[in-house]
């Protein structure tokens, strides 16, 4: 069946099953940042923006977002890199296996939540695992890109 | 589960003649949970662009859309407002925002999920569910039902009024399905307990219920008593994230917490 999306700003077709999911049209079409983990919408590093919100999309049909506007962490090069820098300087980052789903989230969250707390930001960010840092410097980075206290 | 043709309808009826035409049909809802069904369906009806994603205060009622994503649930004022938040509060515990943004509400009750964190609190507060077909019915009672509804679930209806309400669950982790949880609430002199997630799906604790109704001792005691009735009333299974044991002495802990909550 043919799939029309929105992917990072651009107009695009794609062959995809009736039981596809946007994980694997994603990845077959060679965006490649978004990650293959649990594949059972445990871990989020699958996440992309499905009309700006943070969705897994290992369990998001493909044809369900027929027209919609999907967004890789390639949409979001800019803010991305901003997060990045903070990881860098809080020593956040290891592998970097999750950061493409986590600045994702972690962009919609700025987008919906104006200064949020501690806990709105860990329970924001409850699906999205990381198995190397601990999370400790993460949530430091990602209070300093929101510029939060 | 495996799908051989997706429609997208384009109305409610076109969708419910789909259903109605093919017993190997099946609606998708958010379709979070598709991976974890071994069916297989002939068509998958898709129903999300049938303006089935709104929460509107209608009269005495707040109708919740049958396609409304549960973290739509979690976010609105509406329903934050109801019995002590105690909709949002399980809506929130649901495993993380990337699975709140895709599963629905009428996916979640049309399901009948044992693991269900929503359904439980729903059932203590009079919620009614509105199919095409079939018209209105009440939760508890298409909870009880034993077969799977072939209609369309259109709406959920709860009661707007003044009243309490208590959800509590107990997971291994945040992102893991409960191991028990429960739900109170006090509505208008009336007490209703809920229990879910046993691992079955969740049921009212009947005779506590009733103890409730008719206990003329001190409050504290008369909790006391309801939850170790609720705890003895319930039927636990066991698997691989606790024992019916387990299941069991959670539950008399919940109940008495949610009874000394709501009628404090």
């Amino acid at each position: 069946m043919k799939l029309k999306l929105i992917v990072n700003g651009e107009n695009k077709t794609f062959d995809v099953k009736p039981d596809e999911y946007l994980l694997d049209t994603l990845r077959n079409n060679n965006y490649v940042s978004v990650r293959r983990g649990c594949d059972n919408t445990s871990c989020g590093v699958c996440t992309v923006l499905v009309d700006g919100k943070p969705v897994a999309s290992c369990s998001y049909l493909s044809l369900k977002a027929e027209g919609r506007n999907v967004t890789t962490v390639e949409g979001i090069a800019e803010e991305a890199a901003k997060l990045a820098g903070f990881f860098g300087e809080e020593g956040a980052d290891q592998c970097g296996f999750c950061n493409p789903s986590v600045a994702l989230t972690v962009y919609a969250m700025k987008k919906e939540l104006k200064n949020p707390t501690d806990d709105e930001i860990r329970s924001y960010l409850v699906g999205n695992l990381c198995r190397c840092s601990g999370y400790m410097g993460q949530h430091r980075a990602i209070k300093a890109y929101l510029e939060v206290d | 589960m495996k799908i051989k043709k997706y429609i997208k309808a384009g109305s409610v009826e076109e969708a419910y003649g789909i259903l109605e035409g093919n017993p190997k049909a099946a609606v998708v809802a958010g379709g979070a949970w598709l991976k974890l069904l071994p069916t297989e369906v002939d068509e998958a009806i898709d129903i999300s662009g049938l303006g089935l994603d709104t929460i509107e205060k209608k009269g005495d009622f707040l109708e919740i859309g049958s396609m409304v994503t549960l973290r739509s649930i979690e976010t609105s004022p509406e329903v934050r407002a109801l019995y002590d938040g105690v909709i949002s509060d399980a809506a929130e515990k649901i495993m993380g925002v990337t699975v709140r943004n895709i599963a629905t509400i009428g996916g979640t009750i049309a399901g009948k999920y044992g693991f269900s964190d929503i359904i439980t609190p729903l059932m203590t507060l009079g919620t009614q569910l509105e199919f095409y077909k079939g018209g209105s019915i009440g939760l508890v009672e298409f909870m009880n039902e034993q077969a799977k509804s072939r209609d369309l679930l259109l709406k959920i209806r709860i009661p707007v009024a003044e009243g309490r309400g208590f959800y509590k669950t107990m997971k291994i982790t945040a992102i893991d399905f409960p191991i028990l949880n429960t739900a109170v609430s006090y509505i208008g002199g009336k007490t209703v307990i809920a229990v879910g997630s046993r691992p079955y799906k969740a049921a009212l604790a009947e005779k506590a219920m009733a103890y409730m109704d008719t206990c003329a001792s001190q409050e504290a005691d008369c909790c006391e008593r309801a939850a170790m009735t609720a705890a003895a009333e319930m039927k636990f299974g066991s698997n691989s994230r606790g024992s019916a044991e387990y299941r069991k002495q959670l539950c008399e802990a919940f109940v008495r917490e949610g009874l000394q909550e709501v009628k404090s």
